[in-house]
């Protein structure tokens, strides 16, 4: 600022010294951005009402609450054809949230194997990864699901034939026909030793750091854990099957019907392939930000490591992927932020999520484009704007912590 | 630096605001030269494109009709292929002058949409597709079924009713395309495939093996198909709405494709009226006197615009049925032309 008002011909420029004040500009611009901001968004809603009300289209959101009229084959929550088209909406995001959530932990779990596998020192299994990522990030995304989806329904036996999967239930072109459970009396008692035993666990874990931090003497919180979370539960299955009237757990199958099995848990074929097809696609991107993030650690991390004698997998657990996962987490939430939105491709193998049941069907049938547009976009960014503020916080605590 | 941006902005807005919504789409069509239909995306019959991508079918000959009616030339007549889900807000927002898309004419779409039907040149129902070895025999036998169609469809309404009238349950699987619907329904996805009867047997021909297929006898709804239009802007509603009387008028009355010529010196004053010698009908929806003339030359009669697209003998078949003129024990019925 100093050196500012020292230039010459600034000085004595009357008048036109607030003007030239950097700070003021600085707001009279902001001010004008914002007012004009205002009157383009201010001018785009009149314009729209104007042109639909000259058109004599209806506007208003009072249609959602009327009857649907159509069925939609997976719902998580109960819908039936007189629902109204509020329930459309939350059967349409719960079926975007279930693809995108899975499809997100499935993207993960393939991206960090193959991105690891890309940097492995066998020359197959490197360049097996390589093909991978190479195939898979360069064919577009429709045709994917379209080959996942089209290759599920031609492998799979037809309607009235299965492969049978024994306990896992039966197989077909239909879908999965998984086991239902169905929860008995005694299953309280399994749930709350499984809820006793993680509770235990944590006290156990948050015990044996102090204590190896403060004697050095280690313990198997591994093991005591998966002992109390599952080994536990087993028990108490047992002793409430012995002591309550009918098991506590049981599962039922699917049954013979005219057009091939009927009940059980559905999974459709719709969901099978767009998921495959997310999945695989995203891990192909997340592989190469893996791959990336390891190899931002400088290698003198590793052979510090080992030379303070760390094995190659503690190496790898406790040096490299935590300075990695700081380089990885940022790109990796635009990638699940990809994969929620591609996920919207699934109207094109009839897959019912929010954009083909609600932003497509209920908006055809009604004919209210904007109403039900507007909805679907607002949704779409809560979605991911609560994704992006997970990822956000879960990048703040793996950050560096500045010592 | 000053300048006032604001204000500037502001008039902008205004101005841009006024642009009115409802034009006079018929000096629209002729100032562009061309009449912009939108139409199915491959459906054999109603509208297809060959391998050259010319289009054929009842619906692009409506379509045509209307174009040499106004031209007096039916190759000015422009295709949109509009999926069933898109079709509405293409008409709505201008990107077509008229849907001649196997529409069904309901209260919905004529009026929460700010759309107008104006007839119907095809009166059709929904039926059911199934494998012969299915060993199905009644739509009544379908409970259970999984049903492959099309989303954004009377087809999906109808068949909810039907299924909850009958009590009967079903899983539907709902494609936006129609080859998609085509392809899933063939691979064994479905057990049945629900659309119009006159769509049944179009996609039979594009299975693999047509003949392992039937189409059940119950036909479940009614499904006027018929052109539409935007509302608001009657003089172009009057073209395609007579358009289509005129097709209809020309059979009832022996007009033909052929003889339409022979026609004009004809002592009916009826067919008079209609070909422009005697009156000014044309004129009085913005047209040339000739206009029937040149529509009827472009495709035919209703009649023949009928058997050459999807009569007994075309590939589809179909035998006219309902779509027999009033005086022959059909239901098709166009008022006088005065
Ligand atoms: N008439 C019904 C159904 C129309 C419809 O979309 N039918 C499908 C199946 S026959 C179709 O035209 N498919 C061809 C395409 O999408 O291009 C309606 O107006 O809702």
């Amino acid at each position: 600022m100093a050196v500012q008002d020292a230039l010459p011909g600034r000085v004595g420029s009357g008048g036109n010294a607030v003007l030239n004040d950097q700070r003021v500009r600085g707001v009279i611009f902001q001010v004008l951005l914002i007012v004009a901001i205002v009157s383009f968004a201010w001018w785009i809603i009149h314009n729209t009402a104007v042109n639909l009300r000259a058109q004599g289209i209806e506007f208003g959101f009072d249609i959602m609450l009327d009857s649907a009229g159509f069925q939609i084959n997976q719902t998580l929550i109960d819908y039936q054809e007189t629902s109204s088209y509020v329930r459309v909406y939350f059967v349409g995001l719960f079926n975007t949230l279930l693809v995108s959530l899975i499809g997100i932990i499935m993207a993960t779990i393939i991206g960090f194997v193959v991105g690891i596998a890309r940097l492995s020192n066998n020359w197959i299994v490197a360049k097996a990864a390589y093909v991978y990522i190479e195939v898979l990030r360069n064919i577009p995304l429709l045709l994917q699901i379209f080959i996942w989806y089209f290759a599920v329904l031609r492998l799979l036996p037809p309607k009235r034939e299965a492969i049978d999967l024994g306990p896992l239930g039966l197989l077909n072109i239909a879908g999965w026909y998984a086991p239902s459970p169905v929860f008995g009396p005694g299953f309280d008692f399994v749930v709350g030793a499984i809820l006793l035993g993680l509770a235990a666990s944590f006290l156990i874990r948050a015990w044996a750091r102090r204590r190896q931090m403060a004697t050095g003497e280690r313990f198997p919180v591994f093991w005591t854990a998966l002992a109390l979370v599952v080994a536990v539960p087993i028990v108490v299955y047992f002793l409430a099957d012995a002591l309550t009237k009918g098991a506590p757990l049981t599962m039922e199958y699917a049954t013979q019907g005219n057009f091939g099995p009927r009940g059980g848990t559905r999974i459709f074929p719709e969901f099978i392939g767009l998921l495959f097809a997310l999945s695989f696609y995203t891990a192909s991107f997340i592989a190469e930000i893996v791959r990336a993030g390891i190899l931002a650690v400088p290698h003198g991390q590793t052979e510090a490591s080992f030379s303070l004698g760390l094995r190659p997998g503690h190496t790898l657990r406790l040096v490299v992927i935590p300075q990695a996962l700081r380089v990885i987490i940022p790109p990796l939430t635009s990638q699940y932020l990809n994969l929620t939105k591609n996920s919207s491709l699934a109207v094109a193998i009839a897959y019912p999520d929010l954009v083909s049941v609600f932003a497509g069907t209920a908006l055809n049938q009604t004919g209210r484009a904007v109403e039900f547009i507007l909805i679907t976009m607002a949704t779409y960014l809560a979605i991911s704007l609560v994704t992006s503020a997970f990822m956000n916080w879960y990048n703040s605590r793996v950050a560096l912590v500045e010592r | 630096m000053k300048k006032p941006i604001l204000p500037l902005l502001a008039g902008a807005a205004f101005a841009l605001t006024a642009a009115s919504a409802s034009a006079a789409t018929l000096d629209d069509i002729k100032a562009k030269g061309t009449l912009q239909c939108g139409v199915s995306q491959g459906l054999p019959g109603f509208s297809n494109p060959d391998a050259q991508g010319n289009w054929s079918g009842i619906d692009v000959d409506t379509c045509k009709a209307i174009a040499a009616a106004v031209f007096g030339d039916a190759s000015k007549a422009a295709f949109t292929p509009l999926s069933a889900k898109e079709r509405f807000t293409a008409l709505q927002s201008g990107e077509v002058d008229v849907l001649t898309r196997n529409t069904t004419w309901t209260m919905t779409r004529d009026t929460d949409l700010g759309l107008n039907f104006t007839g119907v040149n095809y009166y059709d129902g929904q039926g059911f597709m199934v494998r012969k070895d299915l060993g199905v025999s009644s739509a009544l036998e379908l409970s259970g079924a999984s049903v492959c169609t099309n989303t954004g469809t009377t087809t999906e309404l109808n068949l909810a009713d039907y299924f909850r009238k009958s009590d009967m349950d079903y899983e539907v699987v709902a494609f936006e395309k129609a080859d998609e619907v085509v392809a899933a329904y063939d691979a064994g996805r479905c057990d049945v495939y629900t659309t119009d009867a006159s769509g049944l047997y179009a996609q039979r021909l594009k299975l693999a093996n047509p003949d392992d297929h039937m189409i059940l006898p119950e036909i479940i709804s009614k499904e006027p198909l018929g052109p539409v239009v935007r509302q608001g802007d009657d003089q172009w509603f009057n073209v395609v709405k007579w358009t289509l009387f005129a097709l209809v008028n020309a059979e009832e009355l022996g007009v033909n494709q052929e003889n339409v010529e022979e026609m004009k010196d004809s002592d009916n004053p009826a067919i008079k009226r209609l070909l422009g010698t005697e009156g000014s009908f044309g004129e009085s929806i913005g047209l040339s006197s000739d206009w029937a003339v040149s529509a009827i030359k472009a495709v035919g009669n209703y009649g023949e615009m009928f058997e050459r697209n999807v009569g007994p003998d075309t590939e589809l078949g179909i035998d006219r049925g309902l779509n027999r003129l009033w005086t022959d024990g059909g239901i098709q019925y166009a008022p006088p032309v005065r």
